[in-house]
């Protein structure tokens, strides 16, 4: 399914500076995406997945800072580019979907304004002519009378139906790639699962690939090609998604699988991940999964294990979980 | 939008009639009137007959409805020291302070909101640092100090502005102004401006705050991830939104304005309104004043009702409150 | 554990420059201190009873800052047009200044806080009443207020205090209402109320207390205001009488000396009253956000 590769992060680092020093919410993070591919991003609030979304446009503000890391998209390095670079790939070969619809749309501008900006900042063509496709855009997220619907303001949409304009934003310009920050999180369930399965045939009716940032394994494991799960700022575990969320090798993946619900058979006990995830300012040594992990060993406090290889996967362990054990 | 109309015509009218009523008794119930109108040498019989020919010797309250009642004719008395119709005399010295109060509103907005969203954008810049430094001063020191500051710098240091008075006129759809004469427009600039400073401050703080605020939402870091150029985010995210609080704060300040125009008049001699009411003050011309705080709330409840009517225009989420079913 | 601390980068020299503390507003308070205690000792240190017509010298009118009187005393800020030195007119000035807008600010604080306390109180028809009134006297300009109640009265220094307190007092019994309000929702004024004890001693003894503060902290912002107001109807000759100057008014007697060069006469006493008022504003408004109080 994937083709060839989109988007390769190396060494990623964002930092939040404050008076006593920096935090690093996303802590050298690598990535990579092929065409058409969908790359499921996971991990609880505060793993730093988000910001990694945002660092990926490069939409970090003071006090956020990327400070290392390379981030090659379609062979050029996004880090070296110029702010006006930038700004022409984003919305145009670059989409991304925001988390809450409720805030993402400006209150006092138009839909169709919103639509029409996104295409008319990229090229040039008549206001009327952007208006066309933003309307056959919203037929496609199945949005009827789509012209009513673009002279009509933000207040006047449901949060689903916001959260559909946003896609249909995002499907516009035909990006190569669209980063959907926890697009349906702030839905509920019935909506969800209909924007996700509309997510999933747009992405692949168009080719367009897709990073999917969620908390939730059960979207994940619908819809993804393959899965990167972030724990404090860095990916512990990536593979392709049937690989990992059926034999994980990661003890954070294997937690985070006995807590989702969805994964858990009928009857079956849900299990907790003991602790919280740490906050971004006060890490522990070594290993960061160490005080919640039940398979730490001494080595762990004081070594951060390496990325390691192994075939398609790779995660960051000293012990992981054996193969035969992994699901729970 | 109907049913919100009528419904703020009631309110003002009531607020009217409650001015006309404090008004009334604070400048007509208080001090005797007759003193001031008739000479000490003049006879008793004489100074009766007056007194009934003004009707003063009626109870306070049909003194009050005949006020009233000659009100809503368009008359509210005579005044004292000019013999003329108050409200004549009254909108005689109208155009100047209109002219007054409408160049100064203007340079508000100008000068005010682009300093404003500068600061608003770049808060932490030394420039925007200054700006909020002066808006302080706007605000806080008095009207008149100011006035006579202007004068102290652009009259008697630079030499550059007259001091005082209204320049040259021309007549324009039968209204005298000088807006459109150079010499006109001298003699308006530091009034003007004068007027203008503590609104100025209050627009720069008021577009500062929202441009910050404006800058800091979702939907602006939005626009940036659709590639919008940062020209558009501010002319048209961000401004289109603080366009609201700017509207109201001009609404809001027009009466103020007006009222204020009393001590900018005073200080460069404009032969406004403002100035009347001040020399009627001194005359002990009660017709005049009461004509001038009748117009005066007149002006304001109607500029009031006329941005709401805007407000709701400008902001999609507003459904006027008389509209609801 | 924290992460070591990164290097200096441009963004992170920004974010470090903001947090930075902002200068203390010290010196605004060590100033207002002074004036203050100028005011209070100004018939001790003044070197001329400004009010004593017998004291003036009208041979020494007009005379420069630092020219020599006719009996060889120097007067440092000049004279006015009755020969009176300006640096003891503007210490009275100063002490009539800051009495106008001490006790008005005290006497609209007292009415604004008892009307907004019976409002909050006693609620239904006695509230709306209080509140109409506030509303409508809030909907006109102070200044415009002031000015036709003085046309009516006359000038005066007890008159101005009157208008002023006219002008503030509908603002305190807003504030105090709301406090009030939030104050009587609290527990111990229902055990209170169920206890059986007396509605006024629930309300001297429980409401005014806890609810006062966020009232006084605003007021301490508003002295400067009615200092600015009298200050502003004095010059427009309609405040304080010409036998009791205040800053205002001796501004406005210097006025008509501005443009034929002799400053002094409306400058200094301007710069006293910029002092005076820009000070009370720092440290009131360093008060009220200290405090936490939104006005």
């Amino acid at each position: 399914m994937s083709g060839p590769t989109l988007l390769e992060v190396r060494g990623l680092r964002t930092v939040f500076h404050a008076a006593d020093g920096a935090w690093a919410a996303v802590d050298g993070v690598d990535l990579s995406v092929g065409s058409g591919e969908v790359l499921g991003l996971v991990g609880e609030s505060g793993s730093g997945k988000s910001v990694t979304g945002f660092s990926l446009i490069q939409l970090i503000d003071p006090p956020g800072e990327i400070v290392a890391g390379s981030i090659v998209f379609k062979g050029e390095d996004l880090r070296g580019a110029t702010a006006e670079r930038l700004r022409a790939l984003r919305g145009d070969r670059i989409a991304m979907i925001f988390q809450d619809p409720l805030m993402t749309l400006n209150p006092v501008l138009s839909i169709g304004e919103q639509m029409a900006e996104a295409v008319l900042e990229h090229r040039a063509m008549p206001r009327a002519e952007a208006l066309a496709l933003a309307a056959r855009a919203l037929g496609r997220v199945g949005i009827s009378e789509p012209e009513t619907r673009l002279r009509q303001y933000p207040h006047e949409f449901s949060g689903g139906m916001r959260q559909r304009v946003a896609i249909a934003t995002a499907l516009l310009n035909e990006p190569d790639l669209i980063i959907a920050d926890e697009p349906t999180t702030a839905l509920d369930v019935t909506i969800q699962s209909q924007i996700l399965y509309e997510m999933q045939k747009l992405a692949r009716d168009t080719g367009t690939a897709v990073i999917w940032i969620t908390h939730d394994l059960a979207v994940v494991a619908e819809l993804a090609d393959r899965i990167a799960v972030m724990y404090a700022g860095r990916v512990v575990e990536t593979g392709p998604v049937d690989l990992v969320l059926d034999a994980p090798r990661h003890p954070y993946t294997s937690g985070l699988l006995g807590s989702s619900a969805a994964m858990v058979e009928p009857g079956g006990r849900l299990r907790q991940i003991d602790g919280m995830a740490p906050r971004i300012d006060s890490r522990p040594s070594g290993c960061p999964f160490r005080p919640r992990c039940d398979r730490a060993l001494p080595l762990c406090a004081e070594i951060d294990p390496p990325p390691t290889p192994e075939g398609p996967r790779q995660y960051r362990c000293h012990n992981p979980v054996p193969q035969a054990e992994a699901a729970p | 939008m109907t049913a919100f109309i009528l419904q703020r015509l009631i309110q003002s009218i009531f607020v009217l009639l409650a001015v006309s009523i404090v008004v009334f008794f604070a400048v007509y119930g208080i001090g005797d009137p007759i003193e001031l109108l008739v000479p000490p040498q003049v006879s008793d019989a004489e100074r009766q007959a007056l007194i009934r020919r003004l009707g003063l010797d009626l109870p306070v309250w049909q003194q009050y409805l005949t006020f009233m009642g000659n009100a809503l004719r368009g008359d509210l008395g005579r005044s004292f020291v000019h013999g003329v119709s108050a409200i004549e005399l009254i909108l005689a010295r109208l155009p100047a302070t209109v002219e007054l109060v409408l160049l100064s509103m203007a340079l508000a907005i100008v000068i005010g909101v682009p300093l404003g969203l500068y600061a608003g954008l770049a808060p932490d810049s030394r420039t925007s640092r200054v700006i909020m430094a002066g808006t302080v001063l706007g605000f806080s020191l008095p009207s008149f100090w100011k006035g006579m500051m202007l004068i102290l710098l652009f009259s008697v240091l630079l030499g550059v502005l007259p001091t005082a008075g209204r320049g040259e006129t021309i007549s324009l759809f039968g209204i005298q102004t000088s807006l459109f004469t150079a010499n006109g427009l001298k003699h308006l600039a530091l009034p003007a401006l004068n007027l203008a400073i503590p609104n100025m401050a209050l627009l720069i703080r008021v577009v500062a705050a929202g441009a910050t605020e404006a800058m800091a939402q979702d939907y602006v870091k939005y626009a940036r991830a659709k590639g919008v150029r940062p020209r558009r985010i501010v002319g048209r995210h961000v401004l289109r939104n603080i366009l609201i609080p700017v509207v109201t704060v001009i609404g809001i300040e027009f009466g103020s304005l007006v009222a204020f125009s009393t001590i900018t008049e005073t200080v460069f001699a404009w032969p406004g309104m403002g100035k009347l009411l001040i020399d009627s003050i001194y005359q002990l011309d009660r017709p005049v004043v009461v004509a001038y705080v009748m117009l005066a709330t007149l002006l304001f409840v109607t500029v009031n009702l006329l941005v709401d009517i805007l407000y709701a225009a400008l902001d999609p989420r507003v459904k006027l409150a008389g509209t609801r079913a | 554990m924290s992460l070591s601390p990164e290097t200096m980068t441009p963004v992170r020299a920004g974010v470090l420059k903001r947090l930075r503390n902002r200068p203390t507003l010290r010196g605004a308070g060590i100033l207002l201190a002074i004036l203050v205690a100028l005011a209070l000792l100004a018939p001790v240190i003044a070197p001329q009873n400004p009010h004593d017509l017998a004291a003036l010298n009208v041979m020494d009118n007009r005379l420069p800052p630092g020219a020599a009187s006719l009996t060889g005393t120097t007067y440092w800020l000049g004279t006015d047009a009755q020969g009176r030195d300006m640096l003891s007119a503007i210490l009275y000035g100063l002490r009539t200044s800051l009495m106008v807008g001490l006790s008005a600010t005290l006497g609209a604080l007292v009415i604004g806080v008892a009307a907004g306390l019976v409002a909050a109180q006693f609620g239904g028809a006695i509230d709306a009443a209080i509140m109409r009134i506030v509303d409508f006297m809030l909907g006109f300009p102070s200044i415009l207020v002031a000015l036709v109640l003085l046309s009516a009265i006359g000038r005066g220094v007890d008159k101005v205090v009157l208008a002023i307190v006219l002008v503030q007092w509908a603002q305190y019994a807003r504030l105090m209402r709301a406090a009030a309000m939030v104050e009587r929702r609290k527990e111990y004024i229902e055990a209170a109320v169920n206890f059986g004890l007396p509605t006024r001693h629930i309300m001297l003894t429980h409401l005014l207390p806890n609810a006062i503060g966020s009232v006084l902290v605003v007021a301490s912002v508003s002295i400067a205001g009615a200092i600015t107001l009298e200050a502003t109807l004095s010059f427009l000759g309609v405040g304080v009488p010409i036998t009791q100057p205040s800053l205002g008014l001796l501004i406005a007697n210097g006025f008509e000396f501005l443009l034929s060069g002799e400053y002094w006469i409306a400058v200094f006493p301007g710069i006293a009253l910029v002092l005076l008022i820009m000070s009370l504003n720092l440290v009131g408004d360093r008060l009220r956000r200290s405090l936490n109080v939104r006005s």
